[in-house]
């Protein structure tokens, strides 16, 4: 018979106040951002212009929606993509518009980008009528099918397979399109996501799959989680793989655009981790005693929009009241969205019973 | 009798389960370092220490299956889920696994675990936070399902569970976390699965109502009082087994019977008790049975939709009418 040991047995490993150093413990390592200046990457100064005000779009959507919320505006989730707006943007830009976006329910930033407009989003929050999903779908929810942003889902690493889907059917129809494949480091833990890698790789599906990895799955941190680098997963699969700073969108831009083509060319999946962090919460109630505010504050000191600002100014691009002139177009925009949603119609009534099938009068069981 | 929130009590049994025996654990999302994302495990790892109280990566499939195979091997895991729709990912290992494996195998391994967490809907989280799987497992042979409504209950059951040698889902709301109500402090407070309870008394219509619904039971009986109609309100805590000759007896003395259910129409407890109803105590019955649950539709997010979608005090009011035929 076995001999019983006696010792300590422990199973997930310690998080905070386990660390003896005394230095920041940083949620996440990022790699050095590109060197490249903006005529080496292709951006025009009218695009730089267009990429900072679509970056201080989602930022001040999202401080405006948590004022809403605080006022009991509206109910429900609200997750803040704040701090991560680089990777939204940068990939946008790098992709072509009719190539495919999946994300999870932090995807108001990307809902913006693809083309849903302050109003639509902000209505959605509220549950109004006029919102992107119709009131139906809420913060989680934002979709732009039209625009191929195929939406935000709520159960983590639920849309994984279905990001490999999308690319399925691009390749099914050779048209060209690739399909992209956002979610956080806690989903790269769901057995979702290996079984879509095996697959990928094995049918070669034009996807990019990408981890955006703000160091923290609600209350853990990333090495509580899960193991060794997030992007080694790639290799199990043979699958090409990259790690991008995404605190820079020069970085995000530069290396989404090569991968993009690369996937466009050669019809084989990517794994990509981009490392990022988020500014707020979890959600809007989430005490955050799982991290450090010192640790918060060094990666505000990078934050990216403050970046791309500061690269524009000195290199002579725009002028700091041309900027200011965007900004202030932005708060108008975004305080005209908050004044849409409030006084936009809830849905009516008979619209529950509405998109459950594609019938007009379809058989509800009662 | 001490007065404890139902996320008070929850920690109460399975402190006292674990501190009873060393095989009890606990395991799931944030049950450790963040104290639990609802607070049911508070305290529990400075207690227990992190070799029985255990934070898992979101891998719903892997952690219960681990539960699983921990359980056939003399372990007694309590699996807590962040909500009971995120326990769809682990249904193979319910389902396929816990349910199955002492039958297969010819009754050689015991599958002694608690699967626990909220069900159902808890507001406006959308389509695929909303939904009641109680009735869904209740479904399958091998598997005791327990939703219940207050405080005491909740206890009482949860203990049996961890003691229970077989698989049993345990199931809270998010919603009730923070209701407070009366626990028996007996020592070693033991509620036997399988047994409800009548929780109000009356002579003319039977309420059966558990979890979230027994609540809205209640405030429709105040209602309806107020007109002279005195409900007998049912709780039967335990979905499966149902505890159905204390909703037959009932049923003989009010001969008439309106079920509540979180869950959709199809299929679903409400079906089900109506059916044994019919079966066991169709003489004593006055009016068809009737029943109140969620409509045939996903969940929706705006306000007014949901408030449209969830079951109303004043839908179980209008059915009590329809019953004793006061419309
Ligand atoms: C299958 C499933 N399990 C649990 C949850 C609850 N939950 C929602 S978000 C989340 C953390 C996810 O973290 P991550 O993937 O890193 O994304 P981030 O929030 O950082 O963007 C958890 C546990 C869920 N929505 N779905
Ligand atoms: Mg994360």
């Amino acid at each position: 018979m076995a001999k019983k040991k006696s010792g300590n047995v422990e199973f997930a490993p310690r998080g905070i106040g386990d660390e003896k150093s005394g230095a920041v413990q940083k949620g996440v390592d990022l790699p050095a951002a590109t060197k490249s200046k903006h005529k080496d990457l292709g951006l025009s100064a009218a695009k730089l212009k267009a990429m900072y005000e679509q970056m201080y779009l989602q930022r001040r959507f999202e401080e405006r929606a948590m004022q809403q919320y605080q006022k009991g505006k509206f109910g429900g989730f609200l997750h803040l993509y704040i701090g991560q707006e680089a990777i939204s943007t940068g990939t946008t830009f790098a992709l072509n518009d009719d190539d495919d976006i999946i994300t999870a329910y932090r995807d108001h930033g990307w809902g913006l980008c693809r083309g849903i407009s302050a109003n639509e989003g902000m209505a959605e929050l509220f549950g109004k009528a006029t919102g992107c999903s119709r009131g139906k779908g809420g913060s989680m929810h934002f979709a732009k099918a039209e625009n191929h942003f195929w939406g935000g889902y709520g159960i983590v690493g639920g849309h994984i397979p279905i990001g490999g889907g999308l690319a399925f059917a691009n390749k099914y129809e050779q048209n060209g399109r690739i399909s992209t494949c956002f979610f956080g480091d806690g989903a790269v833990d769901q057995g979702a996501l290996h079984e879509t890698f095996n697959i990928a790789q094995l049918w070669k599906l034009p996807a990019i799959f990408v981890v955006e990895n703000n160091g923290y799955s609600m209350g853990t941190a990333a090495r509580r989680h899960t193991v060794a680098d997030i992007v080694d997963r790639a290799d199990g699969y043979g699958m090409k793989s990259a790690v991008i700073n995404g605190m820079d969108v020069f970085s995000v831009y530069e290396k989404m655009k090569e991968i993009a083509d690369d996937v466009r060319k050669n019809s084989e999946p990517w794994f990509v981790e981009i490392r990022t962090y988020r500014y707020r919460g979890h959600s809007m109630s989430d005490p955050q005693k799982y991290r450090t505010k010192e640790e918060l504050e060094e990666y505000q000191k990078i934050d990216p929009i403050e970046r791309l600002k500061t690269y524009i100014l000195e290199n002579d691009i725009a002028k700091e009241a041309a900027l200011e002139k965007i900004e202030e177009k932005v708060e108008q925009e975004v305080l005209d969205a908050v004044e849409f949603a409030d006084n936009s119609d809830f849905p009516k009534d008979e619209e529950l019973y509405e998109d459950m099938f594609v019938e007009d009068n379809p058989y509800f069981h009662t | 009798m001490a007065e404890l929130q139902f996320r008070e009590a929850i920690k109460a049994a399975i402190d006292e389960e674990m501190a009873r025996d060393e095989k009890v654990l606990v395991m799931g999302e944030e049950v450790a370092e963040y104290n639990g994302a609802y607070k049911t495990t508070e305290g529990l790892l400075d207690k227990y220490g992190y070799k029985r109280v255990i934070d898992t990566p979101i891998s719903e499939l892997g952690f219960a299956g681990i539960g699983v195979g921990a359980a056939m091997n003399g372990l007694r895991p309590i699996v807590e889920f962040m909500t009971f729709n995120f326990a769809v990912l682990a249904a193979d290992q319910i389902i396929n696994h816990a349910s199955k494996v002492k039958y297969m195998t010819g009754g050689q391994i015991d599958c002694p675990i608690v699967f626990r967490g909220p069900n159902a809907s808890a507001g406006q989280l959308g389509a695929t936070h909303s939904v009641a799987y109680d009735s869904m497992y209740a479904h399958f042979p091998g598997l005791k399902v327990i939703y219940t409504s207050e405080p005491d209950d909740a206890k009482g059951l949860l203990k049996s569970a961890i003691r229970d040698d077989n698989p049993v889902l345990f199931m809270e709301s998010e919603q009730m976390y923070g209701l407070k109500g009366e626990v028996s402090d007996e020592e070693d407070y033991i509620i036997p699965i399988g047994k409800g309870k009548i929780k109000r008394e009356g002579e003319q219509v039977t309420l059966v109502a558990h979890g979230k619904m027994y609540h809205l039971a209640v405030q429709a009986a105040k209602e309806l009082a107020k007109d002279g109609v005195e409900c007998e309100i049912i709780d039967p805590r335990t979905v499966k087994p149902l505890d159905l000759p204390l909703i037959i007896e009932s049923i003989k003395k009010t001969n008439r019977c309106v079920i509540l259910d979180e869950a959709h129409p199809f299929g679903g407890l409400a079906a089900e008790v109506g059916f044994l109803i019919q079966r066991e105590a169709f003489d004593y019955l006055d009016a068809p049975v009737q029943r109140v649950t969620l409509p045939d539709v996903c969940a929706p997010f705006a306000k007014n939709l949901f408030d449209l979608w969830y079951p109303s005090v004043k839908q179980v009011v209008d059915a009590v009418n329809q019953v004793t035929y006061r419309n």
